[in-house]
């Protein structure tokens, strides 16, 4: 069976003047997976969920959105998309409460019978319940983000496309967040989830894709990204000759030798305590021993670079 | 359903937003106190203009409290009232725009047409609300302060005071087609912009514009075009028989202006990236 995919672009591109903030990108979003669109700020994604969304027009590519083509039947996903772009907006003059009911009576195609019960529900799901009558300009960053989500789950949705939803969060807000982000995704729904917070991919997300200045490098499974980089073994000795060839003697080559720490590339299922009796037995003293396991940090540093300096 | 098709709910959220705001109030409360400021100039003033001296009207006001709106509506037609239509047509999209919430409307979805159209009628509702607001603040404080009586028109025939109030409603209802061009021109300079400010002097100045324009004698063959032009024939509505020329001629330009201007939003609004 051909896996169903949430979104699916192909060639998707998006030219401001003679610059591609987003350069022929091809993601395939499976359903039902929390997917983390990791990147740099000013790498695209933004500019790419705008295009998911209809609220730009790709210059070049195709879209698919829970199926539908976008922009030709946008209004056929829309409803069933909860959104968080570029942080929370709302009427700073207007409680959070009105601020939700007036979002959903522009929705065309919600139920004003129970918009209410829908909008309570919403405020209490993000813990805003009792800030619910005060105005949105007496909200801190955090309970506007709140109710940026509120606003995304005001339907039962089927994606929801949540672009950095943790900024301005405190490690409270931030915890809670990803609890509901977590809770949410085992009812069933995708989570498109970009961030640039390597932590919080890793964290939550079971796929990834990773761009750097306007292009996907690298797309799939968070595991299998993980495992492109290499484990290492650590070993502290004061005999680095005779641990060299022990290790050797066990097929572990390509020590690198820096003081009394060797480090060599070794297979993640290496059997650490066996081969440390094996180095106790032949005399070598051991100070410490262990695994490195890959990290996706290392990954991401390597694929969109170390530097600080801003792309382009 | 048929509310949910006619877009009524959103229309009456688009109201509530427009009267929620402390703005919207604090501009209806300043074209109120336009004839409240004449009335009570030329109550206190111990001069009595001769008939001609001054704006039109102004001799009568003393007469009879009843002309104080008609009045006010002259001082307010040139800059006043096209002040408050630039503030509100011009911050129908931008200062969707510059809040960020334009990008939530269109995702909800609203449908892109469907929140020109609603914003368009949202703020056709705010000029009928400034022109009755500054007739009947009009009325009020000329009632307070003058006597009142029948009201003699122009033409020298002479109405009864519940005429008279007919009388000022079609004259706020004139206002109201006169500036509807106008606001159409704002919705289009609204789409441009993500800066509300911008696009309400932009729409200000277009209405000054037109009034320079439609004072340089040299231009009398563009004069009819201009969405100013028959501002000031609200007077035609004060007379006996009323003359309907001007109201029918003014409905058919300023048609004319919102096809153009609503055809040129549409065409800007339904393509543009937002990208606020």
């Amino acid at each position: 069976m051909v896996k169903q995919l949430a979104i699916e672009t192909s060639g998707l591109t998006k030219r401001f003047g003679d610059q591609k903030a987003v350069n022929s990108i091809s993601l395939e979003v499976p359903s039902g997976s929390v997917f983390g669109f990791l990147g740099p700020n000013g790498s695209g994604k933004t500019t790419t969920i705008r295009m998911l969304l209809g609220l730009a027009e790709a210059s070049e590519g195709e879209i698919k959105l829970l199926g539908t083509e976008i922009p030709k039947d946008l209004e056929k996903a829309l409803p069933r998309v909860g959104a968080l772009v570029e942080g929370p907006a709302f009427y700073p003059f207007m409680s959070g409460r009105n601020n939700l009911l007036r979002i959903d009576a522009a929705d065309r195609f919600s139920d004003a019978s129970t918009r209410i019960q829908r909008v309570e529900s919403a405020l209490d799901r993000v813990g805003l319940h009792n800030a619910g009558n005060k105005k949105v300009h007496a909200y801190s960053l955090g309970m506007k983000q709140r109710l940026g989500l509120a606003n995304a789950l005001l339907k039962p949705r089927d994606i929801l496309v949540l672009d950095e939803p943790t900024n301005g969060l405190d490690p409270q807000g931030t915890r809670e967040v990803r609890n509901l982000i977590r809770s949410l995704s085992a009812e069933g729904i995708t989570i498109f989830l970009s961030s640039h917070l390597l932590s919080e991919i890793e964290m939550l997300c079971s796929h990834v894709a990773v761009m750097s200045a306007g292009k996907i490098i690298a797309q799939g499974l968070i595991e299998d990204l993980r495992n492109e980089e290499p484990t290492r073994l650590i070993l502290r000795t004061d005999d680095i000759d005779a641990a060299v060839e022990t290790l050797k003697a066990n097929g572990i080559g390509k020590a690198k030798i820096l003081g009394d720490q060797i480090t060599c590339e070794v297979d993640p299922a290496l059997d650490v305590a066996s081969l440390n009796a094996k180095l106790v037995r032949k005399k070598v003293s051991v100070n410490e021993i262990r695994l490195q396991r890959s990290s996706l940090e290392e990954k991401y540093v390597k694929l969109t670079g170390e530097g600080f300096e801003v792309v382009r | 359903m048929f509310a949910k098709t006619l877009g009524i709910r959103l229309f009456l959220s688009e109201l509530k937003v427009m009267f929620t705001r402390r703005r919207t109030w604090a501009m209806l409360a300043a074209i109120a106190l336009i004839p409240i400021l004449l009335a009570v100039a030329v109550a206190l003033s111990s001069e009595r203009l001769a008939p001609g001296e001054g704006p039109p009207f102004l001799a009568q006001v003393t007469q009879n409290g009843l002309f104080t709106g008609f009045t006010a509506m002259l001082l307010a037609l040139p800059l006043f009232l096209p002040l408050t239509v630039s503030v509100v047509a011009g911050d129908t999209i931008a200062g969707e725009a510059g809040l960020g919430t334009l990008r939530y409307l269109l995702i909800s979805p609203v449908g892109r047409v469907r929140l020109l159209v609603m914003k368009y009628l949202a703020s056709l509702v705010f000029i009928l609300a400034g022109t009755f607001t500054l007739m009947i603040a009009g009325a009020t404080i000329g009632a307070i302060l003058f006597p009142v009586g029948p009201v003699t028109l122009l033409s020298g025939f002479t109405i009864s005071i519940f005429e008279a109030f007919g009388r000022m409603a079609l004259v706020a209802l004139y206002t109201t087609v006169s500036l509807s061009g106008m606001a159409a021109v704002g919705l289009f300079i609204s789409t441009l912009t993500t800066v509300p400010v911008g696009a309400m002097t932009a729409t200000l100045v277009t209405s000054g514009v037109s009034n320079i324009l439609g004072n340089i004698p040299q231009l009398e063959w563009m004069h009819s075009w201009l969405f100013t032009y028959y501002w000031l024939d609200f007077a035609d509505l004060l007379r006996a028989p009323i003359e309907w020329g001007s109201m029918l001629n003014n409905i058919v330009l300023q048609l004319g202006w919102i096809a153009v201007f609503g055809a040129l939003a549409y065409g800007r609004f339904t393509t543009k990236d937002i990208l606020s």
